[in-house]
């Protein structure tokens, strides 16, 4: 008998979470990376002893980038390490609770970076978070699922191929170039001196429909492209 | 064998286009404030032209492919991709020679055009890259790669419009004065009759390797 597909989905996120918190390797060592970055960031733009002004936004979100790009590797660098996503999809469940539940993994990775590298921008660079910080968790939530999207959906993909590694940031940077825009610029208007609400909303809502329209494009070349290997 | 003598037709009017091209250029009048430097506009504006319609070639074969898996669709998005990035490269060298003349400025990232060919360009160069070094199954990741580039372009665009545009809009065609419709439209058929010369030769050639390796193959066996 198969699990419904919410449970299957279920199943395979908390999979990668249980095979995660044994190790804990893709953890440590993506948040110490993006805190890496974070500093290097630090040391080029601060001048003088102070942070360039509307720095914050664009460090916040390469560090995102660059070490959402990592766990990626990571993560599938493992599957394929033991075969398990040949395992998984010989299981007779569907592709698109395979890639959800993937997808759900990541972000909860994701998630956890940002939970470190966002207090350490704000502490770093002097961002005061009066009365923006459900806005800007807005902005990361939505640009991170477009981010993890994408870039599971091509980790996935790339799972088998030659030189994996350097094609996987090679593909995902521009693919996710609108995500990068909306993000920083949203956030820039969060973290300026007077906050400028209605600009985050109109970038929030934009991130909004490219969640949509690329997860839905997403899920299709899923499971037109797993469904005969 | 219809498709070579239509092929060979579509190079000789290319030619004789692209020869006649420079005089037509020259017998149009000076545009008022940009002078001469305006003259680019006419090379510019057609590979542009054709960079993004052969981005809607490519896409579009694509997910024929991802949905059909017929080899047809799969050599014409090869073909478009690589003339994405041909063509790219021409509107990526005379926009910035134009823009520093006009503009004063070699690159300007508030203008929409220009940051979306850019963007684009560098997505189909990806295409590229994958189907050279991803190894066997790059022609569905590529396939993905393609539906997703073409996906991308609203989405660029519109972003860099909300921040703020220099650059002369698209109806300017619209507005031309005859004397400089007339090159324009004469470059653009030269553009056009080029593309898809190309176009049906990359397929051709891609037809034929496949042929090879069946031949190979059979040779083996």
């Amino acid at each position: 008998m198969t699990p419904g597909f919410w449970k299957t989905v279920g199943i395979i996120a908390r999979k990668d979470l249980v095979v995660e918190a044994r190790s804990r390797e893709l953890l440590y060592t993506t948040v110490f990376f993006a805190v890496a970055v974070v500093l290097m960031f630090s040391f080029s733009f601060v001048v003088d002893g102070a942070p360039l002004t509307d720095a914050a936004a664009g460090i916040l979100w390469v560090a995102l980038a660059f070490s959402g790009t990592l766990a990626l590797g990571r993560t599938f660098e493992r599957e394929r390490q033991s075969e398990t996503l040949k395992a998984l999809l010989l299981a007779p469940v569907e592709r698109a609770a395979l890639y959800l539940g993937k997808l759900i993994g990541m972000l909860v990775i994701m998630s956890l970076v940002v939970a470190v590298v966002g207090p350490l921008v704000v502490v770093l660079f002097r961002v005061s978070l009066d009365g923006v910080f459900w806005h800007l968790l807005g902005l990361l939530v939505a640009g991170g699922l477009g981010f993890a999207g994408v870039g599971t959906l091509f980790g996935a993909m790339l799972n088998r191929s030659q030189s994996r590694d350097v094609l996987l940031p090679v593909v995902l940077y521009p693919l996710t170039v609108p995500v990068m825009i909306a993000g920083v610029s949203g956030t820039a208007a969060l973290l300026s001196a007077e906050p400028n609400m209605a600009r985050a909303e109109v970038w929030l809502s934009m991130l909004v429909f490219f969640d949509a329209v690329f997860l839905t494009l997403a899920l299709w070349v899923f499971d037109a492209v797993m469904a005969e290997s | 064998m219809g498709q070579n003598r239509l092929i060979a037709g579509l190079v000789v009017v290319a030619i004789v286009l692209f020869a006649g091209a420079p005089f037509v250029i020259d017998a149009a009048p000076y545009e008022s404030t940009m002078g001469l430097i305006q003259k680019i506009f006419y090379f510019h504006v057609p590979s542009a032209m054709v960079m993004f319609a052969s981005a809607f070639v490519c896409g579009i074969a694509s997910a024929i492919y991802l949905a059909r898996r017929t080899p047809g669709s799969d050599r014409m998005a090869i073909a478009g991709a690589e003339l994405v990035v041909v063509f790219g490269i021409i509107v990526l060298v005379t926009g910035p020679l134009w823009a520093r003349k006009a503009w004063g400025v070699w690159w300007d990232w508030g203008d929409v055009r220009l940051v979306t060919s850019l963007v684009l360009w560098l997505i189909f160069v990806a295409y590229t890259l994958l189907r050279r070094f991803a190894g066997p199954g790059s022609d569905v990741l590529a396939a993905a790669v393609g539906v997703f580039g073409m996906a991308n372009v609203p989405f660029v665009y519109w972003s860099v419009n909300v921040w703020r545009t220099l650059h002369p809009k698209t109806t300017v065609v619209r507005t031309l004065s005859p004397e400089m419709r007339f090159p324009f439209y004469w470059c653009l058929a030269a553009f056009l009759c080029l593309y898809v010369a190309l176009l049906l030769l990359r397929v051709r050639l891609e037809r034929s390797k496949s042929t090879l390796e069946a031949v190979y193959a059979e040779l083996e066996d």
